[in-house]
């Protein structure tokens, strides 16, 4: 195997490992939403009135599986 | 395996030149001032704003429907956000919150909604919020200009946010470091979430549209390989779905961006009071 070759592919590894950090988000988003649904099967009335915090409870929880996404794009074509 | 994928998902963010400018030097510095496709669009989106608001500024009492759609944007806004999170004292700030919201709002929705013109190498539209140039730029401006107003408002001691209070004196030394550190990553992760999300939205519509070609050409070679217009339709099916979800990602990731937006705003706003 030639060196570039074996780079190439190493890249596509890495970048493909780097992308693993977004189940942490994906297990994150299921309980995040999850709980939401629970509480407001509880209690409709209060529902409505969380429905802001539960949006950015989404947007940081997604965050962190974002930071992943874009390190594997940098990895992929960036180096 | 060539080392050239057949697939170039990333081409469409390629920012390029439409009419050339010529180059600006202002104290040393070149500043090239040509028109790129991603300047093109964002003159678009504003143009836009500013003929919507043109045309539905109006102030009757019972509204037609495109002032019923201005107040009731202006609405999210000023009840939903401002008004519940920080309270009365954010009336002034609801103008610069509302038209943070708007911009990334209709630049978003240009993106999702005009690129199904995109037809045959034409590009009528350019994803401006997949650019992280553009994003990191509101995110900084942003977060500074909250930052710097907290202490117009509040003057030196507005420096014990980082410090927070009743903790032992021995846990500052470890504390402030990781306040500080969690404050001043806040521009990095709101300029983040925007462009990831517009990004990795735009990239997998692209990546089914070039399923979509390419299993049509297999499928055209004739014999068994005529099997592949099922899963080219499959992914065209898939590319309906996911211009749906990238339309509410659109309008989520404006209300969100604003939201964080109110939230910072409201540390500095009520400072002292909460915590």
């Amino acid at each position: 195997m030639n060196a570039v070759a074996d780079f190439h592919t190493y890249k596509l590894i890495g970048a493909g490992l780097a992308a693993m950090g977004m189940i942490g988000a994906g297990v994150g988003l299921g309980v995040l939403f999850g709980s939401y649904l629970q509480a407001a099967i509880r209690n409709p009335a209060g529902a409505a009135s969380q429905q802001t915090m539960l949006f950015l409870g989404m947007a940081l929880t997604e965050t962190m599986g974002l930071f992943a996404f874009v390190v594997s794009l940098i990895i992929l074509f960036g180096s | 395996m060539s080392n050239q994928p057949a697939i170039q998902p990333m081409e469409q963010f390629m920012v390029h030149k439409i009419v050339d400018l010529p180059v600006v030097h202002i104290g040393g510095m070149a500043i090239d001032m040509s028109i790129t496709n991603s300047v093109a669009s964002m003159i678009a989106g504003a143009v836009i704003l500013v003929l919507f608001f043109a045309l539905t500024a109006r102030r009757e009492i019972v509204p037609n429907r495109g002032q019923a759609l201005a107040e009731s944007l202006y609405n999210i806004i000023d009840r939903v956000l401002v008004g519940p999170i920080i309270g009365h004292e954010g009336k002034p700030y609801v103008p610069y919150i509302f038209s943070l919201f708007l911009i990334i709002l209709v630049l978003n929705l240009m993106s999702v909604v005009l690129a199904i013109f995109n037809v045959g190498g034409m590009e009528l539209t350019f994803a401006v919020t997949a650019q992280l140039a553009i994003t990191a730029t509101l995110a900084v401006l942003t977060f500074f200009s909250i930052f710097i107003l907290g202490f117009v408002k509040h003057g030196p001691k507005f420096v014990t946010l980082f410090a927070p209070s009743g903790m032992p004196k021995v846990m500052l030394v470890f504390m402030v470091p990781i306040e500080m550190l969690s404050y001043f990553v806040r521009p990095v992760t709101l300029a983040m979430r925007l462009f990831g999300n517009m990004l990795g939205g735009h990239v997998v519509m692209s990546l089914f549209g070039s399923f979509v070609v390419a299993l049509g050409i297999l499928a055209l070679s004739g014999g068994v390989a005529t099997l592949a217009f099922i899963p080219s339709a499959l992914s065209f099916s898939m590319i309906v779905a996911l211009t749906g979800l990238e339309l509410v990602v659109a309008i989520l990731q404006a209300f969100v961006f604003a939201a964080l937006a109110t939230v910072y705003l409201n540390e500095v706003v009520n400072f002292g009071h909460g915590h």
